[in-house]
């Protein structure tokens, strides 16, 4: 942590909830190279001999351990792709957090496009958190285009908690997942764009396995100026059950298209989706009024309340 | 105390002006539990979002302890010390039974003071406390949410708009306990209730009826409820859900 500046500590603190060095396997970086790396008894963090990521290996039966591997980047101009992949025992449960940080004070655009590969074994748990945040004055544009490939064997289960609340100019959000009998995908998208921001969300979700089922949700608001594409969508392709959903609420002259989509192979596929999209009820906004809050401090408590 | 000079208000009906409150004058001094009343249509609710500041008069004026708050907005108005029970109650997707009464306390809430408010609307505390204001709670489940929002306000003018309204599995009795308990908490409290019901009618000090946008009758419960008795918008709530 000591290699970090003020800024970067900053972004560790929003993207991951970190104030000192995590407990458990971690790879930190910032401006695109590793300062800080920990393997442990049955994490091990191997970086690719092409430098162009790491390599996450957890032993089978590995209970209650976490990694978290956040990036931070401070530097204008900065662009990289990082490609990260995991390796998930049988039988383990663990935490990984990830996320990344852009804080861009110059004139050129920095962007980081980190592709995760998840590769689950049977009957293992995970739960994943990914925060994106960006902040700075600069002109140059703060950008990530996350992709995230979960690939699940049988009775394996995967919570996905996806957050991109602040700060990202343009982002393209790229979601795959192919799962294998009884396993399980939870999703849960949190997205948030104001100003001129631009953000597309894919998920492609293939329940191949009997017994499969996925429950993907988006809410997202998008405020000022700003545009959302939501194109969520699962195919069924055994005896499953999937549900996927997009939730908006639409601000100023913000903008959503929002394209949940079902495909079923399968007749025993049990599919559904929901989409909507609407301003904040005017009824909700005269209720905590009535309770002393301002406009704008009921807006807040709404929005806050709807992405938490 | 409240006090309502030459109020009126003109909504819009397909562009022609449709006068719904035409020229009321009340005064209703403190510590009083009100009740007003009178036939569906009639302006009650109109006159309590008035009040509330949720409507705006078309003329007249609203004073509160002396202070012309006409002007006021809803938010100016509850930090007056005006509290307001929707007779529909709002939900929230995300926001929790505990987030809305801390904000309704307008301070960092205690769970366990969080808790006392939703016992008294009859709800067991450690069921809801976390439950999302939303559709999967029943009508009468919020109803009684929006009562505890308000009894978690320190408020000295409470309007509650039809209380009863839903909460018809839940004893009459204990809403009546619930003003009793808001009227010793403070003794300078105002509560005024727009409600049908003869048992909230029985409690009050005094009964405003409100008919056509204008006050017809306005005393003592004494005085006006043997005159109402038996109107049809008076009904008794057990007679009505038999």
């Amino acid at each position: 942590m000591s290699k970090l500046d003020a800024v970067q500590l900053q972004l560790l603190r929003e993207v991951a909830d970190l104030h000192e060095i995590p407990e458990g396997a971690y790879n930190l970086r910032a401006n695109g190279t590793s300062v800080g790396r920990r393997s442990t008894e049955h994490i091990e963090i191997i970086p690719k001999e092409n430098g162009s990521g790491i390599d996450i290996r957890i032993q089978p039966g590995t209970k209650n351990e976490s990694v978290h591997i956040p990036v931070v980047l401070s530097q204008s101009g900065l662009s990289e792709t990082v490609y990260n992949d995991f390796y998930i025992g049988e039988d383990s449960d663990v935490l990984i957090v990830a996320g990344c940080g852009i804080d861009n004070c110059g004139k050129q655009d920095s962007q980081h496009d980190g592709i995760h590969r998840f590769f689950v074994g049977k009957n293992a748990k995970i739960r994943y958190v990914e925060k994106h945040y960006g902040s700075g004055d600069g002109e140059g544009k703060r950008i990530l285009n996350p992709v995230t490939e979960i690939y699940m064997e049988e009775n394996s289960t995967a919570e996905l908690e996806m957050v991109q609340i602040k700060g990202v100019d343009s982002t393209n959000r790229t979601t795959i997942a192919q799962l294998g009998a009884g396993a399980k995908l939870n999703v849960r998208e949190r997205l948030m764009t104001h100003g001129e921001q631009v953000a597309g969300s894919v998920y492609k979700v293939d329940l191949n396995g009997d017994g499969s089922s996925a429950d993907v949700v988006s809410r997202s608001v998008a405020r000022d100026k700003s545009y959302q594409k939501l194109d969520l969508c699962i195919s069924g392709n055994a005896a499953c059950s999937g549900h996927t959903e997009c939730d908006s609420i639409i601000m100023d002259q913000g903008r959503i298209l929002a394209v949940p989509s079902l495909e079923a192979k399968s007749v025993d596929a049990a599919l559904v989706h929901e989409a909507a999209i609407g301003k904040i009820a005017g009824d909700q906004l005269i209720k905590l009024m009535t309770l002393g809050l301002t406009e704008a401090e009921a807006e807040e408590q709404i929005i806050g309340g709807f992405l938490k | 105390m409240l006090e309502i000079r030459n109020l009126t208000y003109t909504a819009e009906n397909d562009g022609d002006p449709f006068g719904i409150i035409h020229g009321i004058d009340l005064t209703v001094p403190d510590g009083r539990f009100v009740v007003i009343t009178g036939p569906n249509g009639g302006g009650k609710s109109t006159l309590a979002k008035l009040i509330s500041g949720i409507y705006r008069p078309t003329s007249g004026q609203i004073l509160l302890d002396g202070e012309d708050i006409t002007e006021m907005s809803i938010t100016e108005r509850a930090r007056n010390g005006i509290g307001f029970a929707f007779q529909q109650p709002v939900r929230f997707k995300g926001l929790t039974v505990l987030d809305l009464l801390r904000i309704a306390a307008g301070k960092s809430l205690s769970v366990s003071d969080a808790c006392q408010y939703l016992s008294e609307v009859g709800l067991c505390a450690k069921d809801y406390i976390n439950r999302e204001v939303n559709a999967s709670l029943s009508g009468g489940e919020l109803k009684r949410i929006e009562i505890a929002t308000v009894l978690a306000r320190n408020v000295k003018l409470a309007v509650f708009d039809e209380p009863e309204a839903g909460i018809d599995l839940w004893s009459f009795q204990n809403l009546i306990r619930i003003f009793e308990g808001m009227r010793k908490s403070m003794e300078h409290r105002t509560i005024l209730v727009i409600s049908h019901q003869e048992r909230i009618l029985n409690i009050a000090d005094e009964i405003i009826v409100l008919a056509d946008g204008v006050v017809t009758k306005q005393g003592p419960r004494e005085e006006v409820l043997p005159a109402i008795s038996g109107a049809k918008f008076a009904e008794d709530v057990c007679q009505k859900l038999v």
